[in-house]
């Protein structure tokens, strides 16, 4: 009966179409939660108190400080300026705009703060079978619940502040089956830097990918978070995967989760959110997750990558590559094993989180950063820097010689002062590898958290499996 | 947003594929509160040096992009991140329509709601293009056609509604306004269920 089979994306969307789609009109698509951060909701802002509008739904929306806001401990809770004038206007206009329209801000010195994408789970705001939207690509993130979660622009954040709606085409799906599990030593990381590899950084185009199959259920929480926050590196609209009893393990204890009768409605309903077992995808794809290895970026965006201890291959006739190479000081045929790195950048919305610490930390025990390597650890929220410092994590990052950071969205993008400099080359959790992205001039080379603390370690490109099995 | 109609220019091109929206406009120039005057920042890295001076073999800082409001690109333009920086940059910038085989999902949206024509046509066409920079060429919204020097005319994919709110000119935000009872009869009847 696949005529009345449906796919997760086909329940989440037709549960929120307050208007279907026809030839003429998108769908008016309903929105169950809206993040907002400093970066892209000023200018929205502006346009509601130029028409007169309310938020239509201030319960709806949450909103916190990352993408600019400074890591700095002192620049947070006192005793210096923030630094960059600029970035303390958006955190004063944050506050401004939040007060005035009624929105809840978890702000500066909030205990709750954090990376947007890292917040909404923890908080168990984001929840199955929701419509989450952020002024940020990396809503994607949120889909590691069996949430439809996108990344939109400013002119959309300031639809769903005035409607709680968007105007929105369906997307086509992808399903991406994913056999076996990882082995030792190989994160869900380099399973996403892997999936990117092999589709292309615009192989997700206009599709929602629903990642499926052993090798995905086998991943907790925090992994399948790091696989849906990329898909956007593949130039998917987002990236999903099935709620199960991980996902509800996970939630059941978070504070804005539903509680006592309300959680037993909700697993109800979010148990028939799978997809049905013969629904239709518009196009399937199928990986074996035993053959992935250890990976590292060599060029300038996420889809230039290879197994650590591979060689740059050649791609003849595509002067972007060409382009891509000489930014990064490569050559066709080299390894990148062993190459020497100068800055560590542990966090983001990518790995940011209390088992992407944990790992760089069981690495970095008792061993020290090499010298001449500058490490940065930025955990993701505030919770996560509490949960971290009661472990006693924090004391391995330091005593190895690397900084620990308040919360933020730091050196995966240069813009709250966390930069890395020109030339240099950079080890890096985060997602992108752009040029400049890291900084003017910065080489990023993209890989998991294990990978990047023994890099540390040795200041060489190192794969993990050297030193945990040493 | 002004109705746009045609856009006939010359081309300006770049011929690089997967032109992500941090070369468009690097995150450092994110910090502001307005969208006027981001045009100065478009494609910053590329188009000055360290020192802040136009690169002269930059092609946008050459004299015949002056003027230019057609940006013809590599494929898959736009990719990265979900900034509308990146199309206010170039619409400030005085481009009003991008020409490539692929334009990334978020900008192309972003694009949109700016009068910034997201412009997708087929390889062959495209790679004319790209090898014979600063032919004036036109784009035609109602009918969805570009058209060459040669008087060629290629269709490109607009569905039926981006071209109304082009034509037109319609605030999008209005339209969305216009469906408040519907928005709240679902709100309502979620509630019930």
């Amino acid at each position: 009966m696949q005529g009345t089979a449906r796919t997760m994306l086909d329940k989440i969307w037709e549960a929120h179409a307050v208007t279907p789609e026809g030839v003429d009109t998108p769908a008016v698509l309903y929105i169950d939660l809206h993040l907002i951060h400093e970066v892209t909701s000023p200018q929205a802002f502006a346009v509601l108190a130029a028409r007169g509008l309310q938020v239509r739904r201030p319960d709806l929306t949450l909103a916190t400080m990352d993408h600019s806001t400074p890591t700095r401990t002192e620049e947070i809770f006192g005793g210096a300026p923030i630094a960059l004038e600029s970035a303390a206007a958006q955190i004063r206009a944050l506050e401004h705009n939040c007060a005035r329209f009624g929105v809840e801000l978890l702000g500066l010195r909030s205990a709750q703060r954090g990376i947007v994408h890292v917040i909404g789970p923890e908080l168990g705001a984001t929840q199955p079978g929701m419509t989450i939207v952020c002024g940020d690509s990396h809503t994607s993130t949120h889909g590691a619940f069996g949430a439809l979660a996108f990344g939109i622009g400013t002119t959309e954040v300031g639809h769903v502040l005035a409607t709680q709606s968007l105007l929105q085409r369906k997307p086509k799906s992808l399903a991406i089956s994913v056999a076996q599990r990882l082995h030792c030593g190989v994160t869900a990381k380099d399973l996403i830097l892997w999936i990117i590899g092999r589709i292309g950084v615009a192989g997700g185009a206009g599709h929602v990918i629903e990642y499926r199959g052993a090798g995905i259920r086998a991943l907790d929480m925090e992994e399948r978070m790091t696989v849906c926050n990329m898909s956007i590196e593949a130039g998917a609209r987002a990236g999903m995967i099935a709620p199960d009893e991980t996902t509800y393990d996970w939630l059941a204890t978070r504070p804005r989760a539903p509680q006592g009768e309300a959680w037993q409605r909700a697993l109800e309903r979010w148990r028939q959110l799978p997809s049905d077992a013969v629904a239709h995808f518009d196009r399937e794809i199928e990986f074996d997750a035993a053959a992935v290895e250890p990976m590292i970026t060599y060029g300038t965006n996420p889809g230039m990558v290879m197994p650590v201890n591979g060689t740059i291959p050649a791609h003849t006739n595509d002067p972007a590559f060409t382009r891509a190479l000489a930014y990064m000081g490569f050559e066709v045929g080299a390894q990148l094993k062993d190459k020497t790195i100068n800055v560590v950048f542990l966090g983001s919305c990518t790995n940011g989180r209390l088992s992407d610490l944990r790992a760089a930390a069981q690495v970095l025990r008792g061993r020290k950063v090499a010298r001449g390597v500058q490490m940065l650890v930025v955990p993701g929220s505030q919770a996560v820097k509490r949960a971290a410092e009661a472990e006693g994590l924090h004391g391995i990052f330091l005593e190895a010689g690397a900084q620990w950071r308040e919360s933020g969205c730091s050196m995966c993008l240069g813009m709250n002062g966390d930069l890395v400099g020109s030339g240099q080359y950079s080890m890096s959790t985060s997602n992108r590898n752009f040029e400049g992205r890291q900084g003017v001039g910065a080489r990023t080379l993209l890989a998991s958290p294990l990978t990047a603390a023994a890099s540390a370690v040795r200041g060489r490109v190192t794969d993990p499996r050297e030193i945990l099995s040493a | 947003m002004e109705p746009i109609t045609t856009v006939r220019s010359r081309t300006v091109v770049l011929a690089a594929t997967d032109i992500d929206t941090d070369q468009i406009i690097p995150a450092r120039f994110l910090t502001t509160t307005v969208r006027a005057g981001l045009g100065r920042h478009l494609f910053a890295d590329w188009r000055y040096d360290a020192h802040g001076a136009p690169r002269p073999d930059f092609v946008l800082n050459q004299p015949a992009a002056r003027d230019c409001q057609i940006l013809v690109a590599g494929n898959n333009f736009g990719c990265g991140s979900s900034r509308e920086h990146a199309p206010w940059a170039l619409f400030d910038h005085g481009l009003r329509a991008i020409v490539s085989t692929q334009i990334a999902d978020i900008f192309r949206n972003n694009a949109l709601k700016n009068g910034l024509l997201p412009i997708v046509i087929d390889a062959a066409t495209c790679r004319w293009l790209i090898e014979h920079p600063g032919v004036e060429i036109s784009i035609d919204v109602p009918s969805a056609t570009l058209t060459l020097p040669t008087g060629a005319r290629v269709s490109f994919p607009l569905e039926n509604f981006a071209r109304h709110c082009l034509v037109n000119g319609v605030d999008e935000l209005g339209f969305l306004l216009a469906h408040e009872s519907a928005i709240g009869a679902f709100e309502r009847r979620r509630s019930v269920a």
